[in-house]
């Protein structure tokens, strides 16, 4: 068995990690949410599903454990839900990004690294999660078991980068105190509201529209004039 | 029909073809990787790309139906170009160990890459490695030669019925693995080996073993099952060291089973290589002479109607012809072929053939099976049930133990209760077969081999006949058998004859005395607690139980070691070939018999092979067409309503050690370690 410590390429599979539960199974309240989502697709089409199942099998997980992600006995109960081969299920948990076949922490701290967001300051984002994390390899589980780090591509928020995306949550305009402050936050149970740290109004100009003379568009009046 | 121009030649096609196809058709050859003809098409090699006229870019010729008017160029500058292209992407990942791969000789890649390869690498990066993964103990695995081309992966959904593999990932992390690390459940995973076109996948037990050139390619045919798959037989120095399958789309398409891939290595494990005679209790060596000195002496001094003489399940027709011939000679009337007991009736042909043919199975549209698991009994068979089965529309029911067959069926029930219920109509799947055009009745050796087979198979007669399944154009009646040898010796007649005992009546005799002497022709199921006091002389090739009874062991010949009829299920007669030849002192099973007959003062009226196949060339039922209908409804004798009331069993409790071959196989006992406690392994 590989050691915590060491570290894991990406494309470990997962049973070479340690933990998650030996069975998974829906609880009432989300088998029922299951359910609606398979009765969306035409009798014995039910396997069409399976990305909607998974994804609420994470959640149930996070309700569960604090931690939103896919252990194998949750991929095994999807695919005997759906009657779907479990190497089904295992290749469409691996494809995409977002259903976390390996342990994460209470927070998965996802740092978006790409082009604008890097030059917006996310090298500061990105070492102030590391350090959260008592600066685990990315992609391991602080010891404390609060955080993990990832890095990952373009969110689609580039408008208010550096972004820092956190369960459900968008965390925008961030530098490195705001990413600490969110960080400390987390620690002490809280919060925070997502979006901007500098309460920008979705992505329009700085203080739109309380502060005098800020307009809807920057464009009109700008810096190079 | 399409007609459409292929590098300047027009050509008519049939419709819905591909146009990868269609180039075959016009004689062109299109490299590929993941294009399959047995198996659905994936389109992801891009190495098949051709250019068509009009289209702003080279499309994939493998998943590109035809259409009128097509205009294709398979060897143009774009094509090369775009081949070329696909090519160096290919072998940026792909490791340049082609010394060390088993691969190496027969490799797509290799093979094409000397077509479109360039001479050079431009690639500056780290290359990517992949884990190795655990398969089971007939499959190796080097992933970073993969190329995921998906074959494996659509064999074992596909044909094999067993969706274990999968491609888990995206992009540079994607793999092809089980996910959870465990050995592979298919009896016919061997052939995802021959289906990689890299090496990634190499077989096991012969890693490193020889280079493809070096060996000496002999064509036969597999005798670890009834079914009778050609094969190929590898072998260098005087050792079979690989066995492959060869293409007949009438029996095996292009797979065979594991047992016969990977039993090989039991033909030199254990082997009887000389003769023994038991002296004082004990078996010692001997010399021929001696061996059938003896035997011939304690023949002349047995009275004929205490000398019994039992077939084996890999025993050939010469050997049963000389051995009834010689019986014959001595005036003895008991002999039979029914090692395991079963009540075959060799009346009629068609009462103990699989009369609908193994390519007939694709044309039933309601399938009936009685007392077999012939996913255990005939793996290859069983695909082509599961062909059948996925191409959608049929009924299939199963009396017998309860099983995974890889495919989907009704579970009937567990015995002849219910196959009394089809009889009279009380089972609603009676009217599935009923109403279907071709329906098809299989019965195993599971539902004979029992005191009241007889019964089950004139009831079996019956369900067929009042489903008319019975016609002139179309049989639906099929007995499956197991062994290679049983269809053979029924057709020859090697069975007892007037007043003579069959196989129950022979080992009654034996336990009572009045059979004093068998003659067991690699009769190795036989349990030799069965066998009283008689004095047992064994023809056979491997020790086992029944060798270590034996009062005189002559040593005889394997498959691969000798010029052989066997006759398969469907009453094909075929041939295997000599690969090697048998190990030290052993021989061909049948000239034992001629040799015995000199020293008994009978000699048998043939010297040769050849004059020995003159005179199976006279057999009737050798000459015979197979695949006819039926034109005589008389059933087999016997009375449906004697049917006991025991559960059907499948003969095939292990699945890899059926034989004395692999009995004698390590790979086969590791296989059968690991199904009879997967998790066991697993743990390690």
């Amino acid at each position: 068995m590989t050691q915590p410590s060491q570290k894991l390429a990406r494309w470990t599979p997962a049973h070479l990690f340690d933990g998650g539960p030996e069975t998974f199974a829906f609880s009432p309240a989300y088998r029922a949410k299951a359910e609606a989502q398979m009765a969306k697709y035409p009798p014995g089409r039910q396997a069409a599903a399976v990305k909607a199942l998974l994804d609420l099998a994470q959640r149930q997980m996070e309700e569960e454990t604090g931690a939103r992600w896919l252990p194998r006995a949750a991929m095994d109960h999807v695919a005997e839900m759906l009657a779907l081969p479990r190497i089904r299920v295992y290749e469409v948990a691996t494809f995409y990004t977002m259903f976390k076949t390996r342990p994460v922490g209470r927070f998965h701290l996802q740092v978006c690294t790409t082009t604008p967001c890097w030059l917006r300051g996310s090298d500061t984002v990105l070492a102030a999660c590391r350090r959260a994390a008592g600066n685990v390899p990315d992609g391991e589980v602080s010891l404390d078991g609060m955080f993990s780090v990832e890095e990952v591509e373009c969110l689609g928020a580039c408008v208010n980068a550096p972004i820092l995306w956190v369960g459900d949550e968008f965390y925008e305009d961030l530098d490195g105190e705001a990413t600490e402050r969110i960080l400390e936050a987390f620690r002490r149970g809280e919060r925070p509201g997502a979006g901007s740290v500098r309460r920008r109004q979705a992505s329009a100009p700085e203080g739109w529209p309380d502060v005098e003379g800020a307009a809807l568009t920057s464009l009109a009046k700008t810096d190079i004039e | 029909m399409p007609k459409l121009t292929i590098d300047g030649v027009e050509l008519e096609v049939p419709a819905g073809i591909t146009v990868l196809q269609a180039c075959e058709l016009a004689g062109k050859e299109i490299p590929r990787f993941c294009y399959h003809e047995r198996l659905s098409i994936a389109g992801n090699c891009r190495m098949c790309l051709v250019e068509l006229e009009k289209a702003p870019k080279p499309i994939a010729s493998c998943a590109y139906p035809v259409a009128d008017g097509m205009v294709i160029r398979t060897d143009s500058r774009i094509v090369r170009a775009a081949r070329r292209g696909v090519m160096e992407f290919l072998l940026i990942n792909h490791p340049l160990d082609c010394p060390i791969c088993d691969q190496g000789g027969e490799c797509d890649l290799q093979d094409q890459a000397m077509a479109y390869g360039f001479d050079r690498s431009r690639y500056q990066e780290n290359k990517r490695a992949v884990p190795d993964k655990d398969f089971g103990p007939l499959i190796k695995t080097v992933m970073t030669r993969c190329i995921h081309c998906t074959r494996c992966v659509r064999f074992l959904t596909e044909v094999a019925g067993v969706p274990e593999l999968g491609a888990t990932g995206r992009g540079e992390q994607m793999e092809i693995t089980t996910y959870v690390e465990r050995a592979l459940t298919s009896e016919l995973s061997g052939n995802i080996i021959d289906l990689c076109p890299v090496g990634a996948l190499t077989s096991k037990p012969y890693a490193f073993i020889a280079r493809p050139w070096e060996l000496t390619k002999t064509d036969s045919i597999d005798v670890t099952d009834a079914v009778g798959s050609w094969i190929r037989i590898d072998s260098r120095g005087g050792q079979v060291l690989r066995i492959l399958p060869r293409v007949n789309d009438a029996i095996n398409e292009e797979w065979i089973s594991d047992k016969a891939r990977f039993s090989l290595d039991g033909l030199t494990r254990r082997r009887l290589d000389r003769a023994w005679l038991r002296k004082q209790g004990q078996l010692v060596p001997a010399t021929w002479a001696e061996a059938l000195e003896t035997v011939a002496k304690r023949l002349r001094a047995t009275a004929p109607e205490r000398i019994a003489a039992i077939a084996g399940d890999q025993t050939d027709c010469e050997t049963m012809a000389a051995a009834k011939d010689l019986l014959a000679r001595l005036a003895s009337p008991n002999l039979d072929c029914r090692q395991d007991g079963a009540r075959l009736n060799a009346h009629r042909r068609d009462f103990y053939l699989f009369n609908s043919t193994i390519a007939g199975i694709e044309r039933a549209d309601a399938i009936l099976l009685i007392g077999t698991n012939p996913r255990f009994e005939a793996a290859v068979l069983n695909a082509r049930i599961r062909k059948r089965w996925l191409a959608g529309d049929v009924a299939i029911g199963l009396i017998g133990e309860a099983c995974d067959l890889t495919y989907a069926y009704e579970h009937l029930g567990t015995g002849p209760a219910t196959l009394r219920a089809l009889l009279h109509g009380n089972d609603p799947f009676a009217n599935r077969l009923g109403s279907a055009e071709r329906p098809l009745v299989v019965v195993g050796q599971g539902a004979l081999a029992r005191p009241d087979g007889a019964a089950v198979l004139a009831a079996a007669w019956t369900v067929a006949r009042q489903a008319n399944a019975l016609r002139p154009e179309w049989h639906g009646f099929n007995v499956l058998h197991t062994a290679a040898a049983r269809v053979g010796g029924l057709d020859l007649g090697f069975l007892p004859g007037p007043g003579g005992r069959d196989i129950h009546g022979i080992l009654d005799g034996a336990r009572s005395g009045e059979i004093e002497l068998i003659v067991s022709l690699g009769a190795d199921e036989l349990n030799p607690a069965d066998l009283g006091s008689a004095y047992l002389v064994h023809i056979g090739t491997h020790g086992g139980p029944l060798a270590a009874r034996a009062d005189v062991i002559l040593p005889g010949a394997c498959y691969t070691e000798k010029s052989a009829t066997f006759v398969n299920t469907e009453g094909r007669v075929q041939t295997t070939e000599r690969a090697v030849f048998p190990p030290g002192d052993a021989r061909e099973d049948w000239k034992i018999l001629r040799a015995l007959s000199e020293h008994l003062g009978l000699p048998l009226p043939y010297d040769t092979l050849d004059e020995l196949r003159a005179r199976l060339a006279q057999e009737p039922r050798f000459a015979a067409a197979i695949g006819g209908g039926c034109d005589d409804l008389a059933g087999p004798s016997g009375d449906p309503d004697l049917m006991g009331e025991a559960h059907f069993v499948s003969p095939i409790t292990d699945y890899y050690r059926t034989d004395p071959i692999g009995r004698a196989s390590p790979t086969m006992a590791a296989c059968a370690a690991l199904r009879a406690a997967p998790s066991a392994v697993a743990a390690e």
